[in-house]
């Protein structure tokens, strides 16, 4: 068994912290009080190679294993949640599909514009009637000649409403299958395309600096050429991009932690009272002590659950645990280290109030935490 | 044109330092290691030099034990087109350069045959902050040095430089081939991009030792230091501040200004 990073792995954890603590840091509070998405940001995030991590080099990708790609959300995440949240979905939900699943000449023509962080690409799935439970989704596509005739709309989509949105993938009904269930197609659908709109989404607790819109699709007509992979393989997709999906959302959470918890640790060291550190009483100590053992539990099963990706071994399980666990983590991370803050933790100069904040989308997005539970509980035979 | 750039790799300024149990050295077990902030300027304004003119080659060389492999990696992903690394250990812990002498007498014997036109250095390192090396090298070679660059202008055969000096700036030019040592604000060093690091790990390091580039180990290492540290300490720590009291904003002054002079005497 070996535990160590290769050299490339802590190469990209070194620059990817330099990179946050130079560029973002100084900036995340502003941006989250203001919440404002910034492009500028996100070209700097591109420059250094932070989209397309794992796609190969032929469509302008870095080449790089899925550890490292965790590596660098997580370290991002460390620093702040919005823009970690711009780079997981980024590659896990705008980048991830296109290359896993489309045609040549739909990677030819939009891999290189992602990979090197020039533009983003939405992943439309949640519906207003669809959240954990993807049957309820209503958002149809027809067939009509040569075309497909989109229509529905679909809610909370991550990067779909910026500047730099150059399109998004979006999920729909094409008809139903043998069981009776509906049948689900991906389609391709760009920015200008008549009758498409996204609107960004404001007044959000957290994530505040990352784009999240609601779009509109009102008889949207894309040529056949748009499908993803073949009619009726969305579902299925959908299940693929997810299991990627959530490996990033954990990351967001080991990354979170460690961020809050960095910040808790040094401001115990810090604070006097009662003429010492407050790290020094024990019902503190014991706190920060808590917090470390359980990042460490947190980070060995995330980069296992990477490991068996790398693989190609089956995942899914331990993809849902470690989701749950990072982000559930991170709940209790943050709560401790707003608490070990006293009144200042409550006050924005101190960062980890965003930090507290951030952490609640990670029990949400991308399958509650419920419906991981769900997803464990059938792995393990309930 | 042909750019040599000097390198050292040194404690991250970020982690914390621990003195060795000697004393007259820091606790290397658990260091995190980092290249020199002002060589970062450094591989920046040559690959710069590098960018606008074409057709030139950059050159890194570094002096120190098997860990500055790892910087080395960096230098690459940055840009560097040839890394040699001097690697100085002699005998397990003990090393070869060890001052400013020795370090300046190794890159001078490693430069004998390598061709350059431009040296460039950082105006120090952060570890030891002797301000010593690029200049001992531009004296062993027979190069004029131009300090504290804050920009540099470069033709095939001269340097115009603007230089920080005390309150102001100079403009000085020198004939190639010269050193110049690096100053903050010359330049953004950039990020090596994740594609670079990936290619960095096909790249070859020519490392040699001491006696590859004509040197008697036997003359390095303690026996050549010419500055030896006999103990080392923490600085101490500051002092509580003091709240001046006072009834009025005047009152406050003047006892403020008397604590100056009587106590501080810094007036
Ligand atoms: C900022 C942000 C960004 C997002 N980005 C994207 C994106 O890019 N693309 C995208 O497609 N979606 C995105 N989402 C949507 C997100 O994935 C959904 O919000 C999530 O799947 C939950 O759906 P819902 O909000 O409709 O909640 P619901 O499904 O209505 O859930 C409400 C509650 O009921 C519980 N519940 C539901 N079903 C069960 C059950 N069977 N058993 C037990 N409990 C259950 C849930 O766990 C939850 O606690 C984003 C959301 C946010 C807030």
């Amino acid at each position: 068994m070996n535990f160590d990073l290769t050299k490339e792995q802590t190469m990209i954890r070194k620059e990817v912290r330099k990179f946050a603590q130079k560029e973002i840091a100084p900036i995340a509070g502003e941006l989250d009080e203001k919440e404002e998405f910034s492009s500028e940001l996100t070209r700097k995030m591109g420059e250094i190679g932070l989209f397309g991590m794992f796609v190969s080099e032929k469509y302008d990708g870095q080449g790089m294993d899925y550890i490292s790609y965790i590596i660098a959300v997580e370290e991002i995440a460390r620093i702040d949640g919005s823009q970690a949240a711009t780079i997981a979905a980024g590659n896990s939900l705008g980048i991830g599909p296109l290359y896993y699943f489309g045609s040549e000449e739909q990677k030819q023509k939009y891999l290189p514009k992602l990979c090197s962080g020039e533009a983003l690409w939405g992943f439309g799935l949640t519906e207003p009637t669809a959240g954990s439970d993807a049957g309820g989704s209503k958002t149809t596509a027809v067939r009509d000649g040569d075309d497909w005739v989109i229509n529905g709309s679909k809610i909370f989509i991550t990067n779909a409403a910026c500047d730099m949105t150059l399109g998004v993938t979006v999920q729909a009904i094409t008809g139903t299958r043998d069981n009776g269930k509906p049948e689900y197609t991906c389609f391709i659908v760009e920015k200008d395309t008549p009758g498409f709109k996204a609107v960004p989404m404001h007044k959000k607790m957290m994530w505040r600096a990352s784009n999240t819109a609601e779009l509109y699709f009102d008889n949207v007509r894309v040529p056949k050429e748009n499908m993803l992979g073949n009619q009726g393989d969305g579902f299925h997709q959908m299940l693929k991009t997810l299991d990627g999906g959530r490996l990033s959302i954990g990351s967001m959470g080991l990354g979170g932690a460690q961020g809050a918890y960095d910040l808790a640790l040094k401001y115990a060291k810090d604070r006097k009272q009662f003429g010492q550190s407050i790290s020094k009483f024990q019902a503190i100590a014991f706190k920060l002590a808590d917090c470390a053992m359980e990042i460490e539990c947190a980070r060995n099963l995330m980069y296992k659950a990477c490991w068996l990706r790398n693989e190609n071994r089956p995942f899914e399980k331990e993809a849902a645990m470690a989701k749950l666990y990072c982000s559930e983590l991170m709940g209790r991370v943050a709560n401790h280290a707003v608490q070990i803050h006293g009144g200042y933790g409550l006050m924005k100069e101190y960062n980890v109030e965003r930090f507290y904040r951030d952490q609640k989308l990670l029990d949400i997005g991308e399958g509650t935490s419920e419906v991981q539970r769900i997803v464990i509980s059938r792995h393990i035979g309930c | 044109m042909n750019i040599v750039v000097l390198m050292k790799q040194v404690p991250d300024t970020e982690a914390p330092v621990e003195i060795a149990e000697s004393n007259v050295a820091i606790d290397t077990e658990d260091t995190k290691w980092a290249i020199n902030p002002y060589d970062e300027f450094s591989l920046e304004e040559a690959l710069l030099i590098k960018e606008a003119k074409g057709d030139s080659k950059v050159t890194l060389v570094t002096v120190g034990p098997d860990h500055v492999a790892e910087a080395i990696r960096v230098a690459y992903a940055m840009g560097v087109d040839e890394a040699i690394h001097i690697n100085d250990e002699i005998d397990d812990e003990v090393y070869g350069a060890v001052d400013p002498h020795t370090t300046a007498a190794i890159i001078a014997a490693a430069l004998k045959d390598v061709p350059f036109d431009l040296i460039i250095a950082g105006q120090r390192a952060v570890d030891d902050d002797s301000y010593l090396v690029p200049a001992l090298v531009a004296n062993k070679l027979n190069l004029p040095i131009i300090s504290l660059v804050t920009k540099q202008e470069t033709t095939d055969t001269e340097i115009n430089c603007v230089q920080s000096i005390d309150g102001g700036t100079a403009v000085v030019k020198a004939a190639l081939p010269a050193l110049i040592t690096t100053q903050k604000g010359i330049n953004e060093p950039r990020y090596p991009n994740f594609r670079a690091i990936m290619k960095a790990k096909k790249k070859k390091v020519d490392e040699r030792e001491l006696e590859d580039i004509g040197l008697d180990p036997e003359n390095f290492g303690i026996n050549g230091a010419k500055v030896k540290i006999r103990s080392m300490e923490f600085p101490p720590e500051r002092g509580q501040g003091k709240i001046i009291e006072g009834s009025s904003p005047a009152e406050k002054a003047k006892i403020l200004v008397n604590l100056l002079k009587e106590e501080a005497s810094v007036i």
